[in-house]
């Protein structure tokens, strides 16, 4: 806090009241009553609800539709991380290389961020079209019969595609604005020290280069579990059938779909605990993080 | 890395006549580069391409390298003939819609954000410590864990298909709070002083010395609320069942079921939807790019 501050008494109040006020009706208040009906059975129709404790969750993790969606979440984000981790990293060191067309390169491969899930999923209904899809036909070229919507591991494989697609290019912005804060200092040293351009690379540009691949790992974790949602939904065009879905997706089924109003709660509380976790998780690691700069 | 080698070589060798030779590394870095944009440029040019030609055409050969001339035509398609039951969502009600979320999302936000940083970082409240946590633990749940019963609580204030049920739930959480804080903090303390001096008070001074002094931060917050509340989808889908309220990104689910009902499925039209969907917060993005590369990649450490 800063030691100088204004000592008038009503105006922070005033300043914090619609804030607080907005925060208190539209985040406090339904995380509380998620948690409260996650305990509670609501009748189908409607007419009121019964306690029953802890069943909602044990029902849950002895369901096992509700186990297997949990594994495929995990195997999706994963891989989503891993991949537009990956592709992000290679192309933010080229392009912290290449001297000609930097600008372009940048400006092509950051664009899609902008782009809305919903409507990159839009994007992967047209590429992986049934009859006549770019990709469909690559895949087909390959021998492998590509059915979006039908087959459970093609449909998984599409969602994949797309969601990375999707990232890439906010792990390319970090990774390339965390490359050029690497002093030039450090550079030509390291270009005395060792001649090999890869061995450069994992000895000094990435462990300069972790604090940022690790602030990433958590935002792709959680753009992987949640921001997918329009990614899925309309890539399974609303219907998810026998097709592969993320947890949030599931969340937004049995609570609207099913009107299994504990069953959702009980599912939100869970993905609550889960978020809570990972940022726990990040904030001790950061703390611990050694800083190079 | 290889360049800087290449240079220093170079230099050294600068009596000699400059030989152009073909540096296989660099080579090989701009490959890769095109690769990775085509990779990310090739679907719009598909979906330009397919809107290009007639609807009949795509059904029989997909998307091809023909460029026809049936844009304009599935253009006003896109934009003034409706869908739906109501007939009430053309294209143009829902960019009108559009541009309502991610300017009020933006401007709510921020206005909100940056009075409760400077009431935070500027002033000494007894409760300072734990306004801040009530604020900040809002950093943790996203909201898409808390969508059924914040649901409900739009429902029961009778804010459903409106834009204030649209725009308010979705300020409520604290990043840009958490942006201005950390920004307010940088500013050197000299200056309230100075202030205090001339005989500022505090709204003088926010709004005759901090508001100038954060505008860079305001214009990059803009751009990522913006894009941020422009492509909010799940919200919108339960929040608006008028059709008149959709907005372009709400509308995409709208599209694709249309594609699966017809005989002569509209890709014309459809696709022309989503690039004026893709378009407005892409734009700001590209030419905003400084801003919105710093906004970004300050605002989330």
């Amino acid at each position: 806090m800063k030691r100088a501050g204004f000592t008038t008494a009503w105006l922070p109040i005033l300043l914090l009241v619609p804030q607080l006020i907005i925060i208190a009706v539209f985040f406090y208040w339904p995380a509380a009553h998620a948690i409260q009906s996650s305990f509670y059975l609501q009748d189908p129709f409607g007419f009121g609800s019964t306690f029953v404790g802890w069943e909602n969750y044990t029902h849950l993790f002895s369901n096992s539709e509700y186990l297997r969606i949990a594994g495929f979440t995990v195997i999706f984000t994963i891989l989503v991380t891993f991949l537009s981790l990956g592709l992000a990293l290679l192309l933010a060191v080229k392009a912290d290389k290449v001297i000609r067309g930097a600008h372009s390169y940048r400006t092509l491969l950051m664009w899609v961020y902008a782009v809305a899930p919903p409507v990159a999923g839009f994007i992967g209904l047209i590429m992986f079209d049934q009859s006549w899809g770019p990709l469909t036909e690559f895949a087909q070229m390959l021998g492998w019969d590509f059915t979006l919507g039908v087959t459970y591991f093609d449909t998984a494989t599409a969602m994949v595609v797309v969601s990375v697609w999707k990232q890439v290019p906010v792990n390319f912005i970090f990774f390339l604005s965390g490359l050029q804060s690497i002093p030039k200092s450090v550079r030509e040293a390291a270009l005395i020290d060792n001649r090999s351009a890869s061995g450069r690379f994992w000895d000094v540009t990435f462990p300069l280069l972790a604090p940022t691949a690790f602030f990433l790992l958590i935002i792709n974790i959680t753009y992987s579990l949640f921001d997918t949602f329009g990614v899925v939904d309309t890539l399974v065009k609303g219907e998810p059938g026998n097709n592969p879905m993320t947890l949030v997706y599931k969340v937004y089924v049995d609570g609207f779909r099913g009107n299994d109003l504990g069953g959702s709660s009980a599912q939100s509380v869970i993905l609550m605990v889960l978020v809570l976790a990972l940022t726990v998780f990040q904030f001790r690691m950061v703390e611990r993080r050694i800083h190079y700069t | 890395m290889s360049d800087i080698s290449a240079d220093t070589l170079a230099t050294d060798r600068s009596s000699a006549p400059p030989k152009r030779r073909i540096k296989w590394s660099t080579v090989v870095d701009h490959s890769v580069l095109i690769v990775g944009s085509l990779f990310m440029l090739l679907p719009l040019v598909v979906l330009i391409q397919m809107s290009s030609v007639p609807d009949v055409e795509v059904i029989k050969t997909g998307p091809s390298l023909q460029i026809g001339d049936q844009l304009d035509d599935n253009f006003n398609k896109a934009m003034f003939q409706a869908s739906g039951f109501s007939g009430e969502n053309t294209g143009t009600s829902m960019l009108i819609n559009s541009f309502i979320l991610g300017i009020g999302f933006a401007v709510g936000k921020i206005i909100i954000g940056m009075m409760a940083a400077y009431a935070i970082v500027y002033f000494r409240l007894r409760f300072a410590t734990l306004a801040f946590w009530i604020i900040f633990t809002t950093l943790l749940l996203p909201l898409e864990v808390r969508i059924l019963p914040s649901y409900e609580v739009v429902q029961s204030l009778g804010m459903l298909n409106t834009y204030q049920g649209l725009i308010v739930p979705l300020i409520a959480s604290a990043t840009a709070t958490f942006f201005f804080r950390q920004f307010f903090r940088s500013v050197p303390e000299e200056l309230v002083e100075a202030a205090r001096i001339d005989g500022a008070g505090p709204v003088k001074f926010f709004i005759d010395i901090l508001v100038p002094l954060s505008q860079t931060m305001i214009a990059a917050m803009f751009i990522i609320m913006f894009v941020f509340g422009w492509n909010q989808y799940l919200w919108p889908t339960m929040i608006t069942t008028d059709e008149d309220m959709f907005t372009l990104v709400r509308g995409i689910k709208q599209i694709t079921q249309d594609l699966e009902g017809t005989n002569i499925p509209e890709y014309g039209r459809a696709n022309l939807l989503a690039i004026i969907a893709i378009i407005p917060p892409v734009f700001v993005v590209i030419f905003f790019q400084s801003w919105f590369v710093k906004g970004l990649t300050e605002s989330d450490k």
